[in-house]
C-alpha cells in the first residue's frame, strides 16, 4: 500500500553519518527536490570511523574524512540538495555529547528553518549509537515546541525488532521515478557501499523481488508522540 | 598504505621514542556486528590523541604484526597489523585491514595530535 508524497514547504533531514540519507530516504529527497521544495540535510559527522578502508587500502584513518565529506557533497548534488551542512561532530562519540547540546542543535535547526516536515531516525530502532543519539536529540527538540507548532516527524526505523515492536511502516512511498536520482545518491557513497552495491546491482539486474522492494519503496514510521519512550533530558 | 616492513616500522618507532607524542589507537569491529549477527559480541575501544612517552617500542611477528610501546610505568600494545604509512606530517600510521578491507585495529603516532 503505497501513497502520495504530500508536498511540503521545507525539508529537514537529519542524520550522523555521510551514506545514511543513500539508501532509506534518496528517494524521498528527490522527489521533493524534483518538485523545487527546499532540502536541508544537515549531517552530523563525516564518517570519520568508517571500517571499509581497502585492502589494499585505499585510505587511511586520517585520509577517510575528507573522502566521506566528497562523497557527501557529490551525493547532494546528485539529490539536489542546496542546503548540506556538516556540523562537525565526531562520528562515534555522539551518546557520549551533551544531551541537552545535542538537543540545541537541532532546536537551532528547527529556529532557523521552520521544516514542515522533518526526516531521521527512529529513537529505539535505529540500531547504531549515533543513530539513537541524533533520534533522541530530534524528539527532545521537538518536545520543547508546542504540539501545534510541530512539524511531521517522519521516521527511519531498521532494528531487527522493528516489526515486532513498532510495527509496519505507516509510511510507504513507490520512488521508481526517481530510482536513478537514488542509485546515484548510493554510487556517490562509493568507499562504504562498493561491496553491497555490486550485490545490489546484480539483484536488480534478476529482478530480485526482495531487492525490488527495499530499493523502488521507501519507509517511514511517524513518530508515536503518544508512546514516547526518550527519557526527558536532566535539568 | 602498503603492506608492513617491518624494518621501516621499527625505524620510525624508534625515531618517537623518548618524545612527547600522541596515539591514536582503535580496535572495532564495527557497529553492526551485533544487528546482522545477533549472537555476536560486539566489543571495540578507541583512544584519540592521548599524549604520551615510550622509553622503547617494538614491531613483531610473521604478519599479521604485533607493536608494544613500553611506557614508563606501563604499556601500549596493538595486534593484527597489517599495513603501515606516513602521513603529510611524518605521522606513522598502522592499520590492520581484515580479509574484507575492513578496518579491525590502527595505531598512530605523532609528535603533533590528530585532527
Ligand atoms: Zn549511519
Amino acid at each position: 500500500m503505497t501513497m502520495e508524497i504530500e508536498k511540503e514547504q521545507h525539508v529537514l533531514v537529519i542524520f550522523p553519518h555521510p551514506d545514511d540519507e543513500a539508501f532509506g530516504v534518496s528517494g524521498t529527497i528527490a522527489t521533493h527536490t524534483k518538485r523545487g521544495t527546499p532540502v536541508t540535510y544537515a549531517c552530523l559527522t563525516l564518517g570519520e570511523m568508517g571500517r571499509n578502508l581497502g585492502n589494499p587500502p585505499f585510505a587511511t584513518r586520517e585520509s577517510l574524512p575528507d573522502i566521506r565529506k566528497a562523497e557527501l557533497q557529490k551525493a547532494a548534488e546528485a539529490l539536489g540538495i542546496k542546503d548540506l551542512r556538516m556540523m562537525g561532530l565526531r562520528d562515534k562519540t555522539l551518546e557520549f555529547e551533551d544531551d541537552g547540546k545535542m538537543a540545541d542543535l537541532v532546536s537551532d535547526l528547527l529556529a532557523e528553518l521552520k521544516p514542515s516536515l522533518v526526516i531521521s531516525f527512529y529513537p529505539g530502532f535505529s540500531v547504531h549509537p549515533d543513530h539513537e543519539a541524533t533520534a533522541r536529540a530530534v524528539v527532545r527538540a521537538f518536545r520543547r515546541l508546542p504540539e501545534t507548532e510541530r512539524p511531521k516527524l517522519h521516521l527511519v526505523a531498521f532494528a531487527n525488532n522493528t516489526d515486532a515492536d513498532l510495527g509496519q511502516p505507516d509510511i510507504v512511498y513507490d520512488i521508481s521515478n526517481v530510482f536513478e536520482k537514488k542509485m546515484d545518491a548510493m554510487r556517490a557513497h562509493i568507499s562504504q557501499t562498493i561491496w553491497l552495491l555490486k550485490e545490489m546491482e546484480k539483484l536488480l539486474a534478476q529482478n530480485d523481488e526482495a531487492t525490488v522492494q527495499r530499493v523502488k519503496f521507501e519507509r517511514f514510521w511517524t513518530y508515536r508522540w503518544d508512546d514516547d519512550k526518550v527519557s526527558e533530558l536532566k535539568a | 598504505m602498503e603492506p608492513i616492513i617491518t624494518a621501516k616500522v621499527q625505524e620510525s618507532i624508534d625515531h618517537f621514542a623518548n618524545k612527547d607524542i600522541y596515539i591514536h589507537m582503535e580496535t572495532t569491529n564495527g557497529a553492526y556486528a551485533s544487528h546482522f549477527n545477533e549472537k555476536f559480541f560486539s566489543a571495540g575501544a578507541y583512544i584519540r590523541n592521548a599524549r604520551l612517552s615510550y622509553e622503547h617500542g617494538k614491531i613483531v611477528g610473521e604478519g599479521p604484526y604485533r607493536v608494544g610501546l613500553k611506557l614508563e610505568i606501563g604499556w601500549v600494545y596493538a595486534e593484527g597489523l597489517t599495513h603501515y604509512g606516513f602521513d603529510e606530517k611524518g605521522r606513522l600510521l598502522l592499520a590492520g585491514h581484515d580479509f574484507d578491507g575492513k578496518l579491525a585495529v590502527a595505531l598512530q603516532i605523532g609528535e603533533e595530535p590528530f585532527k
